[in-house]
């Protein structure tokens, strides 16, 4: 069942690639085909697995929500990634990425963080594996996810400021890349989203696929079928890609969502930043622009590369909301269901919320990819 | 346009056969003085000159060439504003200019690689631009008669190596150690290294860069490779402004001596 593997260049489509410096090309080869390796791998598979269960707490449950229900008008089912350790989807990656940086002989592992909730699911697989941990994050992000940052230093990491451009994601991005590209040899980028050069957009969607295939089976357990629609956020979009993964070859649609001020499908055009080639939000010349959004985590000008590919052929559809819809949405869940989601898949209940006319009397799916203990403080200060 | 500029590999080729180490001094296109800093270089002996075209994300580079884009995007610089200004300046060595493979790509690579042939400007330099990728821009440039520069790094396999320089046209740039663009203390050990290796299977320039700041550097790596490319020394006069074009005159000046004792 399935997406599609990327070509040996690692295109999807006319999307992904890998452009970077020369200096990271042997190490991209060297991660494909270890990864390739591990994931034909029985045991490796069973590693991660017991992992996955033991220590990140999977499978996670689907609820169905009877109160959001009886508000939007159609039946809601949520993925709950929100209650995996670490308090989001991201511990799917970056164990698979850690145990595989052990299994390649790396001791180090650097990473770029938005909201932080990658770079606290980091160094703590870092902790777990008793490697050294540095993780990029802008200036702008450090200030408003201050909580996040105490965590990774609890667990010993080492966070960095990103100074450079607009102090957020896309920086943090590039900080953790020219660190790489000096310390390649020992090593492993643990890239937080189905982004970046090939075979990152590929390796990550393949970590995230147990998010799709678990929601498959409760969902046909739970319902007899599959959802209508199955919606996420999209940042870069591994929680999306995860779930997609599932669904893809079903007859469900599927439906990301962006931050209306970094909607990279609907607003930006084809170009390439961090090693692959995709839809980029750019100015005329080519210099990439800065995404505008409430949520530190989907503060970005570009979407994975597969995701343009979905988009492309028309597979699955992507659509933007304001941050006023988000912060109505973070409260509703927060009301009718008792849970507190993270800003990032309250974007794609917004946009649940939006088309209940469109969904009414539907099964729709949402990837609840985070819990919003982080973004507290933040939400405290808007609200009043 | 300004004098006949003749090519990147004519031009190095020619130091070459002449017993010479060859010099190419990097300048962020749309500084304040850059034209005049161009101008200069050449005068004080530089081979060609690496225009920097500024992205606002340049993966490869540290942060002085980062501010120094950030300060030029800030103004407004765009590529079409450098190859405006560059067409007409009176210099008569080979230009290349370096930037990101979006640059090119938001300008439509047949027409990116055209229009720096018709401002004078006869090789390009993309870092993020690997083998795996060259394809589509080398149609272009090879359509346009524009120079493509290639990249080998220190992590570059042997196997990969040849197949690199024999795509390359006007040098092959050598990477000089595991890192960005900026300055060092001392020249790296794998400068010399990678050098080596470049010219074990290649007849084309082997031009060093990264790293490379000092006329004692530059004169250490030319023992072994065809000559050094020198940018974040020269861009940190341009900031601190020491000097002006005159202060990136002396350096260059300074350089060329230093690689005339090789």
């Amino acid at each position: 069942m399935a997406m599609t593997d990327p070509t040996p260049e690692g295109r999807f489509g006319r999307f992904g690639g890998r452009f970077v410096p020369e200096t990271l090309i042997p190490a991209c080869d060297e991660l494909d085909k270890a990864f390739r390796e591990a994931w034909a791998d029985p045991g490796f598979r069973a590693e991660l697995n017991e992992l996955l269960n033991s220590y990140a707490g999977r499978p996670s449950p689907l609820t169905d929500c009877h109160r959001l229900a009886e508000e939007l008008g159609y039946r809601v089912l949520l993925k709950r990634e929100d209650l995996n350790h670490t308090g989001s989807h991201k511990i799917n990656n970056v164990l698979g990425q850690a145990l595989l940086a052990k299994r390649m002989g790396k001791t180090r592992l650097v990473a770029e963080t938005g909201a932080g909730q990658h770079g606290v699911a980091t160094a703590t697989a870092a902790a777990l594996f008793g490697m050294e941990c540095v993780v990029y994050m802008g200036e702008v992000d450090v200030a408003r996810q201050e909580l996040n940052v105490f965590r990774m230093h609890l667990l010993g990491a080492e966070v960095r400021t990103a100074m450079s451009g607009s102090r957020t994601l896309k920086d943090a991005v590039n900080e953790a890349m020219r660190n790489w590209v000096a310390t390649v040899e020992d090593t492993h980028y643990c890239l937080g989203s189905a982004m970046g050069p090939h075979p990152y957009p590929w390796m990550v969607r393949e970590f995230h696929r147990v998010i799709g295939d678990e929601a498959r089976e409760q969902c046909r357990a739970l319902t007899g079928g599959d959802p209508d629609v199955v919606t996420a956020c999209v940042g870069g979009g591994s929680n999306a890609i995860g779930i997609f993964s599932g669904f893809v070859d079903t007859e469900a649609e599927l439906v990301g969502v962006e931050p209306a001020g970094g909607a990279a499908i609907a607003h930006g055009v084809p170009g390439v930043v961090h090693g692959s080639e995709s839809f980029l939000l750019q100015d005329e010349h080519g210099q990439v622009t800065e995404a505008e959004s409430i949520s530190a985590g989907l503060d970005y000008p570009g979407i994975g590369p597969e995701h343009a590919h979905l988009a492309d052929i028309g597979r699955a559809r992507y659509e933007n909301v304001t941050d006023a819809e988000v912060v109505d949405a973070f409260q509703l869940l927060s009301r009718t269901e008792g849970i507190i989601p993270a800003l990032e898949p309250a974007h794609a209940l917004a946009w649940m919320s939006r088309a209940r006319i469109e969904l009414a009397g539907k099964t729709v799916m949402l990837n609840l990819s985070g819990r919003g203990d982080k973004d507290a403080v933040q939400m405290m200060e808007i609200l009043g | 346009m300004g004098a006949e500029r003749g090519t990147v590999e004519g031009a190095l080729r020619a130091r070459i056969d002449g017993g010479g180490k060859c010099l190419v001094p990097y300048i962020t296109g749309g500084f304040d003085g850059y034209l005049e800093a161009i101008q200069a270089a050449a005068h004080a002996g530089a081979d060609a000159i690496e225009i920097g075209i500024p992205f606002s994300d340049p993966v490869m580079d540290g942060p002085v060439i980062q501010e120094a884009n950030e300060i030029v995007l800030a103004k407004g610089v765009t590529p079409q504003s450098i190859m405006d200004e560059v067409k007409d300046l009176e210099v008569d060595i080979p230009l290349a200019v370096m930037t990101y493979y979006n640059i090119a790509y938001r300008f439509g690579l047949e027409r990116f690689a055209k229009s720096l042939k018709a401002a004078g400007i006869s090789a390009a330099i993309l870092p993020d631009m690997p083998l795996d990728e060259v394809g589509p821009w080398a149609a272009a440039a090879d359509d346009a008669a524009v120079e493509t520069v290639m990249f080998a790094a220190p992590t570059t396999t042997d196997e990969r190596l040849p197949r690199i320089v024999a795509r390359a046209s006007g040098f092959v740039y050598a990477v000089g150690l595991l890192g960005v663009t900026g300055e060092r203390d001392e020249l790296a050990a794998s400068a010399t290294v990678i050098a080596a290796r470049c010219k074990a299977v290649t007849d084309k320039p082997v031009l060093v860069g990264v790293g490379v700041s000092t006329p004692a550097q530059a004169q250490e790596v030319s023992r072994v490779a065809d000559g050094c490319i020198v940018g974040t020394a020269i861009v940190r006069r341009l900031i601190e402004g020491q000097g002006g074009p005159e202060g990136v005159g002396a350096l260059v000046a300074d350089l060329r001596s230093a690689l005339d004792q090789c």
